[in-house]
């Protein structure tokens, strides 16, 4: 039997020739991600169970990558990043990067692929739950605990049941206004937030392909958002395109057999997607923009993870180009280089920056998770009181962005962005 | 995780979908659980984000709740995979969950840390247990035994159940040989 790229790369670093969903393994890790929430109790798991003095299982497949609480005032988050300092000095760990100095990058999701850290066929543990980004690439990547995380920095080892995979295809050409976060907010809408517990998403289709890396890691990103282990998608030479000259270490690509099993498959004709949105309190309270258009917002957010990219600033600014936002307008690019393509990328001559600044939208932030999950009391943009948010980060849980009282859409930036025009959802459609 | 097979307590009372940030807000998680102090802290905001219309866990000025059990529905612990939800439980002296789902990562979080039971019953418990029920959670006959003497049968926990029985991640792995005793 066939078997699906999930359970090709399982096998693979279990060492054997195929594995069965269900059955659990012990497998290799090729890179473990944690930041400044998740590193400490972490490290300090890992010292109880090892001994102080015991090194990491490689030095150069650890990477601490500090991004949820860094422009702060807050004293507990600024020791945070200090024990990330001091235990990236003490293990000696190749890939550290300090937010004070000039190796900062920002939100780790975005960040470690830019760096050159995601390649397909390899397997990647992180302490966060949006670690299934970088599926994406056509790796095997979950987020777990702090214990599971002191695990594998000793050892390099992790305990996995292999799960079923659950194959989404879309077939045909995604319409005018319609992106990636469309696509998996229909998905999780389909299957419900629980709908993919255990299992992979796996994403496939002409629809899939035809979408820019920025694009496939919005989709994996919230995989996790309908309770799934991980998503993935097949490499192919959009892959190869992004990872040349962010890394020259080997790797293999594998693609799923034709007779892989699969515990469902959802087919969706790509021309019918319609922009959708997350109504509060779960992502998976999915309906048409068009639904609950004119809902009145105070807030809107483009941001975080899933929706501060390159390619979200872009579409946000095709919107926002000679334009004014009626309401306050956050813009939070994820990562320096995201930051500074802001002020590369261009339409019709204006950067990005000089757009949102004319449309009226709030100073530009530095590059962090910024209030995507609230976050201390002093984050910019951090909900307060009874703020109603357009956002295009990945969950919209009570009290998520800040406040219990506050409410949040979550949106493509196209629709966020359209929303911003008016103060009101809006469906992008009717200003692309 | 505790040897005693027989647990008797208070239940609190949840409905579907409880994610982690209503377990414990993203602004505590400054708070590292290794610290003691830290996880005593983590403890007193226990369930500090669900809604109004429920009561509050943990009362004002204290550290510890009075349950034992969380009774709860679908997809608990959904969200993030912030180990600091399953440990602030525990810290405030919550012992099992008996839910009728969870998110992946919850579940696992509380194996491998072994700070709590998060045990499954295919039965609408939270639907037929009240806030402050008294409940006997028999982990040798893997049942629940409500205030009226009904007992009800929880789901056999599997695989992991091997990881609970040695104690945690880091027992198992040493005595299935994967790291040295």
């Amino acid at each position: 039997m066939g078997q699906t790229i999930t359970e090709k790369i399982i096998a693979k670093h279990a060492g054997k020739d195929s594995v069965i969903p269900g059955e659990t393994v012990w497998v290799s890790v090729d890179l473990v991600m944690t930041h400044d929430v998740c590193g400490p109790p972490s490290f300090a798991i890992m010292e109880r169970e090892f001994g102080s003095d015991a090194p990491v299982f490689d030095r150069e497949k650890v990477v601490l990558i500090p991004d949820h609480f860094i422009f702060t005032k807050d004293p507990a988050s600024i020791r945070n990043v200090d024990l990330l300092r001091g235990y990236a000095k003490r293990k000696n760990i190749k890939y550290f990067y300090d937010p004070a100095n000039e190796t900062y990058r920002g939100v780790c999701h975005v960040g470690l692929p830019q760096a050159g850290h995601c390649r397909p066929g390899e397997l990647v543990i992180g302490t966060d739950s949006h670690t299934c980004t970088y599926g994406a690439f056509g790796e095997f990547s979950t987020g777990v605990g702090n214990t599971d995380a002191g695990f594998v920095l000793g050892t390099g080892k992790f305990l996995l049941k292999v799960p079923r995979s659950l194959l989404f295809l879309f077939e045909g050409k995604l319409p005018k206004g319609v992106m990636g976060k469309d696509i998996i907010l229909t998905s999780i809408g389909r299957i419900g937030s629980d709908g993919a517990t255990y299992c992979t998403m796996e994403f496939r289709g002409s629809a899939i392909s035809d979408l820019c890396m920025d694009e496939r890691m919005t989709i994996c990103n919230m995989a996790v958002e309908a309770g799934a282990k991980n998503g993935i998608i097949a490499p192919d030479e959009k892959t190869r395109e992004y990872l040349k000259g962010r890394t020259a270490v080997p790797y293999t690509e594998y693609q799923s057999d034709p007779d892989a099993c699969y515990a469902a498959k959802y087919e969706f004709k790509a021309e019918e997607l319609v922009p959708v949105v997350a109504k509060p309190y779960s992502p998976g309270n999915v309906c048409p923009v068009k639904e609950v258009a004119g809902t009145k917002l105070t807030q809107v957010y483009i941001g975080s993870c899933t929706g501060g990219k390159t390619a979200d600033f872009k579409a946000a600014a095709e919107v926002l180009k000679g334009r004014k936002v009626k309401i306050r307008t956050i813009i939070t690019p994820a990562t320096k280089e995201v930051a500074a393509s802001l002020d590369a990328e261009k339409i019709d001559g204006q950067t990005l920056r000089e757009i949102f600044e004319a449309a009226g939208c709030d100073p530009i932030q530095p590059p962090s998770c910024g209030a995507c999950m609230g976050g201390p009391i002093d984050t910019y943009g951090r909900t307060m009181a009874d703020e109603v948010v357009v956002s295009t980060t990945n969950r919209n849980f009570p009290g998520r962005m800040g406040s219990m009282q506050s409410q949040v859409y979550l949106a493509s930036p196209y629709t966020a962005a359209a929303s911003a025009l008016f103060g009101v959802l809006t469906d992008p459609r009717e200003v692309l | 995780m505790s040897q005693e097979k027989i647990l008797k307590g208070k239940a609190y009372v949840l409905d579907d979908k409880i994610d982690t940030d209503q377990i414990i807000p993203a602004c505590y998680l400054t708070l590292v659980p290794t610290i003691p102090e830290e996880r005593v802290a983590l403890g007193s905001h226990a369930l500090s984000g669900l809604p109004e219309r429920y009561p509050r866990f943990v009362k004002e000025g204290e550290s510890k709740c009075e349950y034992t059990f969380i009774v709860a529905g679908r997809d608990f612990g959904c969200g993030s995979s912030r180990e600091h939800a399953p440990v602030a439980l525990s810290a405030a002296g919550v012992k099992a969950v008996i839910a009728e789902s969870y998110a992946r990562i919850f579940f696992r979080n509380c194996i491998m840390t072994g700070s709590l039971f998060p045990l499954e019953t295919p039965v609408k418990l939270n639907e037929r247990v009240k806030n402050g029920d008294e409940l006997t959670l028999d982990l040798e006959n893997n049942t629940v035994i409500l205030p009226d003497g009904e007992k009800i049968s929880l789901t056999p926990l599997g695989a992991a159940g091997e990881v609970i029985e040695a104690g945690g991640i880091f027992e198992f792995a040493r005595e299935s040989g994967m790291i040295s005793k």
